[in-house]
């Protein structure tokens, strides 16, 4: 077992990492609280019927005035908060991670091709991400909300609401993707299994997927960790400002941009309940993403 | 050397081109500007005399030509929600924006710096630990929670500073300034926070990271070996190179500074160009839309301009040619 | 006047303590040159960095005294040692591409050091600064020093090294590899200017090298080390021409010499497996091709780059990596290619292989003719013919690949065999044939040694059934023991399978020992080709001279 461990020399830090385990345990236990919320939750949010104005407003059980029933108390609309987070983390997981898939399919896809052909394509994808770049995150999001705004018909909007901002996320995101994919592709199209593999005369196709994707996994690896977090924030500000996802289907954003209405007056769990469930959850990302990085990094140590 | 910079500046040019392009798109895709404009009670000829007059009916590529060509002179068009002229509504609003992004870039480098170079140097400290402790809860933390609690410690429960607006500015010409007024200042100071504290991580980070990367490098063993005094070591050679591909990041941060203001803005409701934007996405007012595209545009590449042009002053070998 | 006894440095890890070195001993006098030779993992550099006090963390000197002079090493604080440093001692490091620091003059990166150490103005900093450049051999002294590291060629920018290291008087300098990186003239330049330094102002000089040549050439006495160990110790012409210890012996007896060529070379009994394991492997080879020996012929190949772009302009001029080579390489022969780094034996490789397009020329294989890069097709039979053994073993195999899938790669891409079964089968036998365990299938490269990594890839070379083979510096990054076993591996190879082979190499002795006929690249010419024995023996073009006289060599007189 001792062997085991210290064979993978990832694993091996990660048991020596104390950091890296709480926030392990932290992240793991989130995941399943969201992935379970409709069968552990008591009260779903988006079903109206399940929650009633008049438990509203209340407080966290140690508090005077709770009903145990609400361990950590309800909102203004009577939803338990309990409840609310863990959908609201199943919401911002779900959109985190889409973006995050096609966000890494398209940029690697493309960093990949335009290492391994260089010349015009890598020039033209180079310019795409140069204009990409000259618009912030928040900005390329915010635009997309609102073109598709502009352009949907009102009566679809509400439904494609998920959609639209998991592609205006993912659309902020693939430039990291596609500079990483790129750079260290260059750096393995200079080694002689590349060219080796080349000169035989196998299939760009092939010598970039079976060969060079494999050997670039670990910048990406890295990447997708910090980028899962930038894209939870990303979805949590978007929703802050109002443009995520409305209140009758909270992320965490929305749930604090509501709570921020009670910050004067004394309700102070529907504010802060969110927001450290957020943070515990990103922190734990970045946490994780870190330990991943300087297992890629020895030198680092 | 100066093919450098020419190529630089033509990709500029290149890249604004392609922003004009893609709010220009927005322009003519997004809606009707017609009847934006003129309601419901005009009749259809109307409409379209209005279009032919507007120009509205001409081929693309001269339509885009006009739009550039207005640009370029300042003409920004009309909003759909205000009936104003962007131009104004957006230089009404550039001061508050660019003295709090540049507040809050001095605060982020003020600070970032140093404890970069301080972790990198004494890695095993515990002043070390705490600091990156710390960053690592600064980076997660979304800055709209950072205001918020910044305005609940200091201006609900401590009341010491405004929670909103600008408080007093001063106009000098035509720029209202917060700077130069105590009030500006007591204004200003949370929302600067806010929009630095997030910089002022990934600064931190990413000095302390090529610093020790510097560190390791054979100049500086070979300096070690030479006796070289340890403090000339640190910061005459160590600092010096790690400053070249630190300071391109910081022009790149620079974007994030100003992308960041809509949320800081948002929290603080600090009457900038950010809080302009986020109006006009809700009641889709594409004329402002467009064009703050572009003036962010304008400003990050500016910037990046900048940046490459320090770049070549800082680092010989893009001055000197390689003689080798 | 450098003492060392019974030093034993240590580096901690997760595993246990790790001991780099153990028990050394060494003593340098003043004005001598002490070579420090071993192979790599030896702890030759661990020494050196010991003795300066700049180990690497987490590593820690355990044992042993280290007394410079009068001097305790060890008792030094840390500022008193960081005093001693470039006052005293002084170290110089192999890649002088990396040891300056880019922002920095050399004006400014000497004076600051001459300042550090004595008490002087910035006027008489620098006309120290300027006289020494001229004494090192930097013509034009007092304007060069303004420039910047990047305008100086590799030749020179180690002598701004040295001397900086020399501007502080330091009574030792510790040089690791200081030779390595440079053309054989440079470096012979560079040998020399320690000579002069050494005599001229005593200054010690513990010289950390691989190449037993240098070793040969300039070093008063020598000390060979071991798996952190050292072997023997002595006059550096009674230590290598007369080693006492077997494995010194041994380390010699690998040395390719220059000026004879020897069948095999004499290498440790491995404890060799008769094994029949390759006779498999073996007989799919021979049934394949025993009718033809191919031969290569390139006529006037021409190739260009562009130039880099420094002008908006005006078009950058080309560069020539290839200029009219005319090369035949006769069927079931070795041709060897001698040349320095930057001479385009890399280009022409690549130019064969389909890599680069040259832009003028002809090339045939066998009877013939071999398309250019751009229009030659994947499914060309060169594709399968023509293989490569590639310099670097540590990137020449894909580490994320087993080392059975790397080996049945060509054989079901070429389509040879279609059952899996029997791809693994013949992978196996012909790992045996190249030396190495049938286990070895299911490892991962990075679990192997550069040596047997090498031997990994000419098992994959092979199992493409080749008719040509090109081998890009096969050996240059791996010990001399374990050079002459591939070298011995390849010969037999070669006159086992019938396979034409280009051998190229910066190193003379060792193409010496491989080619049938040698062919001299300079700059992309072709400056003389002939058959090996004569070639080297009476060469006709200045330059393979000079290259001759140049490379430092064990004088035979020593073997007594």
């Amino acid at each position: 077992m001792i062997a085991f461990v210290k064979k993978y020399e990832g694993l091996w830090l990660f048991v020596h990492s104390p950091a890296a385990m709480v926030a392990a345990v932290f992240a793991v236990v989130i995941l399943w609280g969201a992935v379970f919320a409709p069968w552990i939750a008591l009260v779903n949010p988006y079903d109206l019927a399940s929650f009633s104005l008049f438990d509203g407003l209340l407080p966290p059980v140690w508090l005077d005035g709770a009903n145990p029933k609400y361990l950590l108390g309800t909102d203004d609309q009577g939803r338990d908060m309990i409840s609310s987070i863990l959908y609201g983390a199943r919401l911002s997981l779900v959109i985190g991670l889409s973006a995050l898939a096609i966000a890494a399919v398209l940029g690697v896809g493309l960093g990949l091709a335009a290492g391994y052909y260089g010349g015009r394509f890598d020039a033209i994808v180079m310019r795409i991400a140069d204009v990409q770049l000259a618009l912030p995150a928040i900005l390329t999001a915010l635009l997309i909300d609102g073109i598709a705004r502009g352009i949907l018909p009102a009566a679809i909007q509400q439904d494609l609401r998920v959609a639209v901002l998991t592609l205006a996320i993912a659309l902020s995101l693939w430039v990291n993707f596609a500079r990483t994919a790129r750079a260290s592709t260059f750096v393995q199209m200079n080694k002689e299994y590349v060219q080796a593999a080349i000169i035989m005369g196998q299939h760009p196709l092939r010598v970039m997927f079976v060969h060079i994707l494999p050997n670039i996994l670990g910048p990406l690896l890295v990447i997708m960790t910090v980028d899962l977090a930038s894209a939870i924030l990303l979805e949590a500000t978007l929703s802050f400002l109002g443009i995520g996802l409305p209140a009758d289907s909270p992320s965490l954003g929305t749930l604090i941009r509501i709570g921020m209405q009670f910050l004067l007056s004394g309700e102070w769990w529907i504010l802060w309940i969110p927001t450290v469930f957020l943070l515990v959850l990103v922190v734990s990302i970045n946490i994780l993403g870190d330990f991943l990085r300087d297992v890629f990094n020895p030198r680092l140590r | 050397m100066v093919y450098f910079i020419l190529k630089r500046m033509v990709q500029s040019v290149f890249v604004m081109l392609a922003v004009a392009f893609l709010a220009f798109s927005l322009f003519r895709f997004v809606g009707d500007p017609i009847t934006q404009m003129t309601g419901v009670e005009t009749s259809v000829e109307d409409q379209e005399r209005l279009r032919e007059e507007l120009g509205l009916n001409d081929p693309f590529i001269y339509q885009f030509a006009r739009f550039t060509g207005d640009m370029l002179k300042g003409d920004f068009g009309f909003s759909y929600r205000t009936r104003q002229p962007v131009a104004d509504m957006i230089a009404s609003r550039i001061p508050a924006t660019l003295e709090l992004g540049v507040v809050a870039l001095i605060i982020s480098l003020l600070v970032g710096v140093p404890a970069g170079v301080y972790t990198a140097l004494k890695p095993r400290g515990v002043l070390t630990q705490s600091i990156l402790m710390t960053t690592l809860v600064g980076v997660s933390i979304p800055t709209f929670v950072i205001g918020i609690m910044l305005i609940f410690i200091f201006g609900v429960q401590l009341g010491w500073l405004p929670t909103f607006g600008r408080g007093g500015t001063v106009q000098i010409g035509a720029w209202e300034s917060s700077l130069f007024a105590i009030d500006g200042w007591r204004a200003l100071f949370l929302p600067a926070i806010t929009l630095g504290v997030y910089q002022l991580t990934l600064t931190m980070r990413l000095v302390r990271a090529e610093m020790m990367e510097v560190m390791r490098s054979d100049y500086i063993r070979f300096a070690m070996a030479r006796g070289v005094p340890m403090r000339s070591l640190h910061y005459k050679h160590a600092l010096a190179n790690t400053m070249v591909p630190v300071i391109t990041i910081i022009g790149l941060q620079f974007g994030g500074v100003i992308a960041f203001s809509i949320v800081t803005e948002s929290v603080f409701q600090w009457p900038g160009m950010g809080l302009l934007f986020l109006e006009s996405i809700r009641f889709v007012d594409i004329p402002v839309m467009g064009v703050y595209l572009v003036v962010i545009a304008f400003f990050f590449v500016l910037v990046n301009l900048i940046v490459d042009l320090l770049y070549v002053a800082i680092d010989p070998r893009l001055r000197i040619r390689d003689v080798s | 006047m450098l003492t060392i006894k019974n030093l034993t440095v240590k580096f901690p890890s997760r595993f246990g303590d790790f001991t780099a070195i153990e028990d050394v001993d060494m003593t340098i006098k003043p004005g001598e040159i002490h070579g420090l030779v071993g192979e790599s993992g030896a702890g030759k550099s661990t020494v050196g960095a010991a003795a300066i006090g700049l180990l690497q963390s987490p590593g820690y000197v355990s044992n042993g005294t280290l007394t410079l002079g009068d001097t305790d090493l060890r008792t030094l604080t840390l500022a008193q040692a960081h005093k001693v440093r470039g006052d005293r001692i002084s170290m110089i490091f192999q890649d002088p591409q990396t040891s300056l620091n880019p922002l920095m003059t050399i004006e400014d990166q000497l004076i600051e050091t001459i300042q550090a150490h004595s008490d002087v103005s910035v006027s008489a900093a620098r006309k120290r600064a300027v006289y020494l450049l001229e004494e090192i051999g930097i013509k034009n002294a007092a304007q060069r020093i303004k420039a910047y590291p990047h305008q100086f060629s590799g030749g020179m920018r180690q002598r701004v090294v040295i001397a900086l290291a020399v501007s502080t008087d330091p009574e030792l300098i510790i040089a690791d590899e200081p030779t390595t990186a440079l053309d054989v003239a440079v470096q012979s330049q560079v040998l020399d200017l320690i000579q002069q330094l050494a005599k001229e102002r005593q200054i010690a000089f513990m010289l950390i090298t691989h190449d037993i040549g240098v070793i040969a050439q300039v070093a008063d006495r020598v000390t060979v080390m071991r798996k952190g160990r050292v072997i023997e110790t002595g006059n550096t012409a009674q230590v290598l021409g007369t080693p006492k210890h077997p494995y010194t012996q041994a380390l010699m007896d690998a040395v390719p010499p220059l000026d004879r060529k020897i069948d095999r070379f004499r290498v440790p009994d491995v404890g060799d497996t008769v094994s029949t394991l390759g006779d498999f492997a073996e007989n799919w080879l021979l049934e394949g091709q025993l009718h033809d020996l191919t031969g290569l012929s390139l006529k006037n190949l021409t190739v260009r780059f562009a130039g880099p772009r420094t002008s908006f302009f005006r078009k950058p001029p080309p560069y020539t990596a290839l200029d009219d080579v005319t090369l035949n390489i006769k069927p079931g022969s070795i041709m060897g290619l001698v040349g320095e780094s930057g001479s385009g034996k890399s280009t022409l490789a690549k130019t064969i292989t389909g890599l680069i397009t040259p832009s003028r020329g002809t090339m045939t294989l066998g009877d013939t003719a071999l398309p250019f890069g751009k229009s030659r097709s994947r499914h060309h039979p060169s594709r399968q013919l023509v293989q490569m053994v590639f310099q670097d073993p540590y990137s020449s195999l894909n580490s994320r690949h087993q080392v059975g899938d790397i080996l049945t790669e060509p054989l079901w891409f070429y389509g040879f065999v279609k059952d899996a079964k029997e791809r693994e089968k013949l992978a196996v036998s012909m790992l045996s044939l190249v030396g190495m365990q049938p286990e070895v299938i299911t490892k991962y490269p990075h679990q192997f040694s550069g040596g047997q990594r090498q031997r990994i890839a000419v098992a994959r070379a092979l199992l493409a059934r080749p008719r040509f083979l090109i081998c890009d510096e096969p050996t240059s990054a791996l010990d001399v023991s374990i050079q002459a076993e591939i070298l011995n591996l390849l010969k037999d190879l070669q006159t086992k399978f019938g396979l034409t082979i280009l051998f190229i190499s910066h190193n003379l002795a060792v193409v010496r020992q491989m080619a049938d006929d040698t062919a001299v690249l300079r700059n992309g010419k072709i400056e003389e080709v002939g058959e090996t024995h004569a070639l080297y023996t009476a060469p006709k073009a200045e330059y393979t001279k000079s290259l001759l006289a140049l490379t430092p060599v064990m004088p035979t007189y020593w073997q007594t």
